[in-house]
């Protein structure tokens, strides 16, 4: 036998140990046949909805924007402005829950705290608080305001203290130097290092707020998304193809606006 | 009067109007938009909300515990739709990325902005939105919710793979061609070995978020966890609900413990 290879191969590159690489995979494939294999499918179900899948890439290819256009305005006007309300009020609310969740700055129960909140706000689904905010505040967009606004803390608070963590210590000390109080500090010393971070992630938290919002709509919370669920519900697919074409195209828009917004920052 | 102020400022006087003018824009604009949007509030209901919550509180607890076995089969159901939702965007959204990163797309002017519509078409509809169209358009069901985890994952892992196969080290690239190599081997030998782990964490990491969202895609019929939650729902069984909800948080918590394991073994 040819102790050598005369072909070259490339070794494994994430699971390099001989012994587990098979086992892992095999277990995989084990899972995997008995994951297909649970799966119910009415293929007959299927094959009739393939001709209504194809009249949905009509619709989408020849969107309806005229026939409820005043439905759709209706959600997106709600859309939009729970999307900037609750950005707004959401920043509002995490930037004292993220200075009080940073090791750095806050005393220990603060920081425990602080981290409770934030650990309960990210997880939750959004879907699941705006089921409980509409059942305890009616329907409407203002329940869609507080799910968003909610879900804005846990975010923004949690990325917003692990900046804090991150800043340069040094100009804290300088700045402590001077005889300054804690607020001083913050103002002085933490406040710019973290400030260009900041903004670029309220500017993303927009962007996830507003395609959030567009599906807080089908458990009553408002917004466009209620208009999409009543299109698709009655089959009208030109129409939910003009809702989802605005809705693209105004992520598109805020991610294009942010990210030259972010540039010029930085 | 003297050129240099007696008090040390942040900024010049221009720039503090400016500064100033911005946020009476944004105080105006987010007054102007809390006005349109409680328009039709009924203040009434939001002012009895203590109430209600502590009404719904007490209907919740204690949990109903002997609802947890009947909730088995479709946690398992969940886990499958993510898993296999997951594997479907994975298959998808590779050549998508190849197609739109910079340095591998055969056509900069033609591919390239297809691809990236793709990217930002999956990207920006929630998953629950492709779940209602897949359920109205193929039917209920777990098939349902795994598309639309699919086509989900498709622009999450083919944007952040295309940047990984863009921020490559070219180097090695060249010098796999320089061996004389086809272009598929160029891409298995240069690049894939660069962008493998990256590529593992964001299938992983996609993995957690998806587990996450397949929980309530049952909200609108596409299988899972979430159909349980529906019913629960319509019926006004409380009990019921929070048993749901605790094992939901305890999912996500278990998948997002396993994705942190596997990306820190893998980096």
């Amino acid at each position: 036998m040819n102790a050598y290879p005369d072909r070259w191969r490339k070794p494994p590159q994430i699971l390099t140990d001989n012994t587990w690489r098979p086992i892992i995979w095999s277990l995989a494939a084990v899972y995997l046949i008995f994951a297909i294999g649970g799966l119910e499918v009415n293929w007959t179900r299927v094959s009739e909805g393939l001709e209504r899948g194809w009249r949905f890439v009509q619709g989408f290819l020849s969107p309806d924007f005229s026939s409820r256009w005043t439905d759709i305005s209706i959600g997106l006007v709600e859309s939009l402005t729970m999307t900037l309300t609750s950005t707004i009020v959401g920043i509002l609310i995490s930037v004292p829950i993220g200075i009080g969740a940073a090791r750095n700055l806050a005393p220990r129960w603060l920081y425990m705290f602080c981290r409770g909140i934030i650990a309960v706000s990210r997880s939750l689904q959004e879907i699941i608080i705006a089921i409980f905010f509409v059942a305890l505040f009616g329907f409407g967009p203002f329940a869609g305001f507080l799910t968003l606004s909610f879900a804005t803390i846990g975010f923004l608070s949690k990325l917003l203290a692990e900046d804090i963590e991150d800043i340069d210590e040094s100009q804290v000390e300088s700045i402590r130097a001077t005889g300054a109080g804690f607020w001083q500090i913050v103002n002085y010393a933490v406040q710019p290092q973290v400030m260009p971070r900041l903004v670029g992630l309220s500017l993303y938290r927009l962007d996830i707020n507003f395609r959030e919002s567009s599906v807080i709509g089908i458990v009553g919370a408002g917004g466009i998304g209620a208009t999409l669920n009543t299109a698709i519900d009655r089959y009208e697919y030109d129409s939910a193809g003009a809702v989802l074409i605005i809705i693209i195209l105004i992520v598109l828009a805020v991610e294009y606006s942010s990210s030259i917004i972010r540039g010029r920052l930085q | 009067m003297s050129a240099t102020p007696s008090v040390w400022a942040y900024r010049t006087s221009r720039q503090r109007l400016t500064v100033w003018f911005g946020w009476l824009l944004t105080v105006a604009l987010f007054v102007w938009c809390w006005n349109l949007m409680t328009a039709d509030t009924m203040w009434v209901f939001v002012l009895d909300a203590p109430t209600q919550a502590a009404d719904l509180g007490s209907r919740m607890i204690p949990p109903r515990w002997s609802y947890l076995p009947e909730l088995m089969q479709p946690l398992w159901d969940t886990i499958n739709i993510a898993t296999l939702g997951t594997l479907g965007g994975v298959i998808l959204a590779v050549p998508v990325a190849f197609l739109a990163a910079n340095n591998t797309t055969p056509s900069r002017w033609l591919v390239r902005p297809i691809a990236l519509s793709i990217i930002v078409a999956s990207r920006s509809i929630n998953s629950l939105i492709w779940a209602l169209l897949l359920v109205s358009i193929i039917g209920p069901g777990l098939l349902a919710g795994i598309i639309a985890i699919a086509l989900r994952s498709i622009g999450f892992i083919g944007k952040l793979l295309y940047e990984a196969i863009e921020e490559i080290d070219q180097k090695q690239v060249e010098a796999v061609t320089a061996t004389g190599a086809s272009r598929l081997q160029t891409i298995h030998y240069g690049i894939v070995p660069q962008i493998a782990p990256a590529f593992f964490g964001i299938t992983v990491f996609r993995w957690d978020i998806n587990i996450r969202e397949s929980t309530i895609l049952g909200l609108v019929g596409a299988g899972g966890i979430g159909l349980k939650l529906q019913s629960s729902l319509n019926v006004l069984a409380w009990p019921q609900v929070t048993v749901i909800l605790l094992l939901i948080l305890l999912t996500v918590i278990a998948s997002e413990w396993v994705s942190a394991k596997v990306r820190s073994a893998i980096s």
